[in-house]
């Protein structure tokens, strides 16, 4: 066991991954020599070379076709886009390509790639550099979607979603990189050295894709989070002593609604987390799948706590951001009678 | 060597390109070989472009290197213009010095300077009609200056504050001017590239008058956006400039990962059958004399321009850069083509119009001018710690013309949660 902060376990998943799989190939803007602009991928050219880790041009569409054709050589691509948000130049080759690749082949051609990619919000880039576009993809049949909230899960995640036989979505929540986030903005910032879960063991291991993590035991309410989004929840429930169940989903698609619903059961209430905008966002799925599930016990109706449904702002980014505020007025809803 | 099937075929191998230079290499352009100013023809306006096939490959320059103009690209300006342009760079240089020092002293969260790339945006903008409408990427700070733009008005929206047009919603330098012509840029490249070809179409289809301009990055021309530019324009013939901005670096991709190895980037206009220059981004009049032709050129239904800018970038991508990690810090110095700012200074001093001490005198009073820009837009507030300056319900706005039930019900919850949590 070593401690890692999301950064290094996430290089380590790959690293883990290359020396394993000599199919596995690592590909995107600034990640070659410069080992990428978050220095995720760095010094893996240095180990596995130039044909396997490679800078390429800024075009989305490229960087995500190419990986698919490579894919269907036979090789296991892990392209990154650079921000979450400069990833629609490449919906075609994922929605219409790599998302259908197994199905309309009839298993003749598969498509492995795990395009990974930083997402959300928190530190204060603007519309172009916070966005959480993972309702869109957990949209499109064909796509896993994971998100990891801790280096432990990253890099077992990530190692599942290389090794696993189609494509996933990878969104890393770059507001904890480098320390978890309870939403509190104005307080110093928590290294991951601090959190039991920075301890990642260096060699191979898999945190298997769709499973959730409960990862706070509770009676009250069940909060379902994920990404950044977890630490807030965890945060809201230690200072106001809520006796929560809090699951970290973990992947998005396919989803543990087995522990989601045990555990709505066993609560009688539902409070959904994410910074994604709300129409149609990912918390919209969830809470249709948790009334159709546990209708019968829901004593409040579910409520989805969201990113507002305005581009992503500026300098009102933590009006924006749905923190410690907005979440405690939510859990006090659900709960009050 | 046998391959599977027992064939003697070569293994075939991968090309990566890899920039000359890296961290702690010594540099040497002596292999960059560019033509004499003054010995690249300039055609009529009107030629067709299968007549011009060379201009991609050579390189326009007008101020050879004691500072004279010479050749036929010499746009023979007066000698107040030419002041003006020095004037447009070096304010701009200063500029971008008070903005970049701001971020620094963390009072915002982001700048990018345009160090070493004065000339592209500045000389472009002195051969433009204060109409034309252009489509910038995110360096073009020049553009807005070169348009007497109030500097105050360009900080608050770096500072996200009060008197923030945008009202704190973009990212600091993603301004947005439309009384100076001047389009709303995105962090998403390239974007503007068919927007510009757009923006001409209609202007075009309406019997306008007015031209547009858009520019972007080597590395950018990778986005299927510039060919989509490219390629309507060539069709529709669009009144339309199209500037690369060739700075030698994306980010840490050198202008080889958006195949600056196997061509020029003006070479891109070939293939399209668009008109294609290449300039001396360095050299102010270069840049002034090939605008000026494109846009006669546009203007009298010729037909669209693509100019690639050859130039450096001297600083890093922005402050969220170090390019020390992946480029040599020799470059900057040894860049064949100096510094626009000093070539036209020189230029000046060789006409007998210019001296160091004018010269200083000048530096002064736009340093003056910038600091006392920038206490008035600081007055105003600055972007730190909360960010809270512009009201919470400004964020619904702006959504859509109208705000939807929705939306409405979102900005009353927000408001309704901090009263009942008493923040």
């Amino acid at each position: 066991m070593t401690t890692m902060n999301m950064i290094q376990a996430i290089n380590s998943a790959m690293d883990v991954a290359m020396e394993r799989d000599s199919g596995v190939m690592v590909m995107g803007e600034d990640v070659g020599y410069f080992g990428g602009v978050f220095r995720a991928t760095a010094g893996l050219q240095k180990k596995y070379g130039k044909t396997r880790v490679f800078d390429a041009p800024i075009n989305e569409c490229g960087i995500i076709g190419v990986a698919v054709g490579m894919a269907a050589y036979g090789l296991r691509p892990v392209p990154e886009i650079q921000f979450a948000d400069y990833i629609y130049p490449g919906m075609d080759q994922l929605i219409s390509e790599a998302a259908r690749l197994r199905y309309r082949s009839a298993g003749e051609f598969t498509c492995p790639i795990t395009v990974r990619s930083p997402f959300g919000g928190g530190i204060f880039g603007g519309q172009t550099h916070s966005q959480s576009p993972e309702g869109i993809f957990t949209h499109v049949a064909g796509l896993k979607t994971v998100i990891p909230s801790n280096p432990y899960d990253a890099k077992g995640l990530l190692i599942a979603a290389i090794e696993d036989p189609d494509p996933v979505i990878f969104f890393e929540p770059k507001r904890i990189y480098n320390g978890p986030f309870d939403g509190h903005y104005d307080r110093p910032v928590q290294p991951w050295s601090k959190h039991a879960s920075s301890e990642v063991p260096e060699g191979h291991y898999t945190v298997p894709l769709g499973k959730a993590a409960v990862v706070r035991e509770g009676e009250a309410v069940t909060i379902l989070s994920y990404g950044t989004m977890v630490h807030v929840a965890l945060g809201v429930v230690a200072e106001n002593g809520i006796d929560a169940e809090v699951i970290d989903l973990r992947t998005l698609l396919p989803l543990d609604i087995e522990t989601i619903a045990a555990s709505v059961e066993k609560t009688g209430r539902c409070v959904i987390v994410h910074e994604a905008t709300r129409t149609s966002g990912f918390g919209a799925e969830l809470s249709a799948q948790v009334q159709e599930r546990c209708f019968h016990v829901l004593e409040a109706p579910i409520e989805r706590v969201t990113g507002w449904d305005t581009p992503y702002p500026h300098s009102l980014e933590w009006a924006y951001f749905p923190g410690p505020v907005r979440l405690g007025e939510a859990l006090k809803r659900v709960m009050k009678d | 060597m046998a391959d599977e099937a027992g064939r003697n075929l070569r293994s075939l191998t991968l090309h990566v390109p890899e920039p000359k230079f890296r961290p702690g290499d010594a540099v040497s352009f002596d292999d960059m070989v560019f033509p004499e100013a003054g010995s690249v023809a300039r055609p009529s306006v009107d030629a067709d472009p299968a007549t011009m096939r060379d201009l991609p490959f050579t390189l326009i320059r007008v101020l050879d290197k004691d500072g004279k103009a010479v050749g036929p690209w010499n746009p023979r300006l007066p000698v107040e213009r030419v002041k003006r342009i020095l004037r447009g760079m070096m304010l701009t240089r200063a500029y971008d010095d008070r903005m970049f020092r701001a971020q620094r002293q963390g009072k915002t969260s982001f700048y990018m300077k345009c160090t070493g790339e004065e000339a592209v945006a500045i000389g472009a903008v002195e051969a433009l009609h204060r109409d034309d409408m252009c489509f910038p990427s995110y360096r073009q700070q020049g553009l807005l200056i070169g348009r007497d733009w109030p500097l105050v008005d360009m900080m608050c929206q770096v500072y996200s504050n009060a008197g923030d047009r945008l009202k704190g919603r973009q990212l600091p330098i993603m301004y947005s001017a439309k009384e100076a012509g001047f389009f709303s840029i995105s962090g998403n490249l390239a974007t503007q590239y068919p927007q510009a070809v757009g923006w001409a179409m209609a202007s075009a289809a309406k019997g306008d008058t007015r031209i547009a301009v858009s520019w972007v990055g080597e590395g950018s021309t990778a986005e299927g956006d510039f060919h989509a530019a490219c390629t309507f324009a060539s069709v529709y013939r669009a009144p339309v400039i199209l500037n690369v901005v060739n700075n030698q670096w994306a980010i840490s991709s050198f202008a080889g990962f958006a195949g600056g190895e196997s061509t020029t980037f003006a070479a891109r206009g070939l293939g399209y059958g668009i008109a294609a220059l290449r300039i001396d981004g360095n050299d102010p009049l270069a840049v002034f004399a090939a605008t000026e032709w494109a846009a006669e050129r546009a203007r009298t239904n010729a037909g669209p321009t693509l100019i690639e800018h050859f130039t450096y970038r001297v600083e890093a991508h922005s402050t969220s850069d170090d390019p020390s990690a992946y480029r040599s810090a020799e470059e900057a110095k040894n860049f064949p083509l100096g510094d626009p700012i000093e070539r036209l200074k020189q230029h000046l001093i060789g006409l007998g119009e210019w001296d160091e001490a004018s010269h200083d005198a000048l530096q002064a009073e736009l340093t003056d001018m910038v600091r006392d820009a920038g206490r008035e837009a600081e007055k105003l507030g600055v972007l730190s710690g909360t960010g809270f300056v512009h009201s919470f319900e400004t964020m619904f706005e702006d959504v859509f013309a109208e705000m939807p039930a929705h939306i409405k019900e979102q900005s009353e919850q927000m408001a309704e949660e901090r009263r009942a949590a008493g923040v």
